[in-house]
């Protein structure tokens, strides 16, 4: 196994291999629940956690599994996992709960885990899959909050559900929609894509 | 549920709370493989018969299992699982009884366990408390709305090929863009849905 330093965790996940921005994982729940940054912190916490967790334990568990039936393990694994975090959400977070809604229980086919189980937990060590885990759900994160951030802001004019353009504001309803959803997130993975290809360009 | 409501529960899983364009689930599918409309239509044929099978299931499961036993907090496990063995039981049943067809969906069918269209039918089910009959035509018009979210978009992508755009939105920004535009046209659906019982904060109605 290669040593890897921390930085490389956090460059990989949250930065050059971002795996909604640049591998364009998990789309739908950034779709759905970007709608407001309550949401989407709620909902990267829960992936992150969920990530952590799977990448752990199917990284202990990788000599164990065999070859032919990884993916349902993996995938009973992370539901596994998905349903503790739903039952703690639920018992704690009632609010939480109500607003993500189906979206908790989906993460189990949210295709980062499954990816990041695939390509990364089961060929490495627990505690490098543990933190690979961590900064590829701070990744997820924060692509989900700078996508609900400009849907928020612009959409309702609030930011965490605090009024900041006051009252007077109209808000731009076609944000808050369906259709604002894929527009802003083009926008973001565009503007992403631009500012990359610069920054390489000028090396 | 009347039979009227019923009609209407299945017409707007179709239109007005279409599963990629008002709801979100299936985007990851949606985006990979609806670059010509034949495997679109493949993918739509697999995906529709999986997800009636896996609503049928999956109610059979929750309410002959699952709630006797009050397990129903492990729904989402046992619904992965069923869906999980429904794609491989249909991969070999498929490759021994109808070889033409599997060749004709044989890659998609692995795609299905993943996609979340098929787990969310199953658990929106549950949560709407739909009954057998109500669930499989959930399932059913549910997964055709898909087909048809995944026909129409692949007629748009095919003259998105000849589109010039900036370079930072080749590919899949551009057809995010063009679901969004569809996804516009689809809000006007949305005055006639049953109301109150998508997660959004808005009624057009």
């Amino acid at each position: 196994m290669k040593r890897r330093g921390i930085t490389w965790f956090i460059k990989e996940g949250v930065l050059s291999n971002n795996p909604v921005l640049v591998q364009l994982l998990g789309l739908c729940s950034v779709l759905a629940v970007s709608t407001s940054l309550t949401n989407a912190v709620g909902m990267g916490v829960s992936a992150t956690v969920v990530l952590i967790c799977s990448n752990l334990l199917i990284s202990l568990l990788r000599k164990f599994i065999p070859e032919q039936v990884r993916i349902a393990a993996y995938i009973v694994v992370i539901s596994g996992f998905v349903t503790a975090v739903q039952l703690l959400i639920k018992a704690y977070l009632p609010a939480i709960d109500k607003s993500l809604g189906i979206f908790i229980p989906l993460i189990v086919v949210n295709c980062i885990v499954l990816a990041r189980a695939e390509a990364f937990a089961s060929k490495n060590g627990p505690l490098a899959s543990a933190l690979d885990g961590l900064f590829m759900g701070l990744g997820y994160t924060a692509a989900l909050m700078a996508v609900a951030l400009i849907r928020e802001l612009f959409g309702s004019g609030s930011l965490f559900g605090i009024s900041v353009f006051g009252e007077g504001y109209p808000g731009i309803l076609m944000l808050t929609m369906p259709a604002g959803a894929f527009l802003c997130l083009a926008s973001v993975v565009a503007a992403v894509r631009h500012f990359t290809s610069k920054r390489r360009g000028d090396k | 549920m009347t039979v009227a409501e019923l009609l209407l529960m299945c017409f707007s899983a179709i239109l007005a709370e279409n599963f990629i364009f008002v709801k979100f689930m299936g985007v990851c599918p949606f985006l990979g493989v609806s670059g010509r409309i034949d495997t679109a239509l493949s993918m739509g044929a697999a995906v529709t018969f999986v997800m009636t099978v896996a609503s049928a299931a999956s109610w059979a499961v929750y309410s002959f299992v699952l709630v006797p036993y009050g397990l129903e907090y492990l729904e989402t496990i046992a619904f992965i699982i069923i869906i999980a063995s429904l794609v491989q039981l249909i991969e070999m049943f498929m490759k021994k009884a109808f070889p033409p067809l599997y060749k004709a969906l044989g890659i998609y069918l692995p795609l299905i366990t993943t996609n979340c269209a098929v787990l969310g039918v199953a658990l929106l089910n549950v949560q709407n408390g739909y009954n057998l009959i109500e669930s499989v035509m959930y399932g059913f018009f549910a997964a055709l709305g898909f087909t048809f979210a995944l026909f129409v978009f692949a007629g748009v992508r095919q003259r998105l090929d000849l589109a010039t755009p900036p370079k930072a939105f080749e590919g899949v920004p551009l057809s995010l863009v063009a679901a969004g535009l569809i996804a516009m046209a689809f809000t006007g659906f949305q005055g006639i849905s049953l109301g109150g019982s998508g997660f959004f904060p808005f009624t057009l109605s």
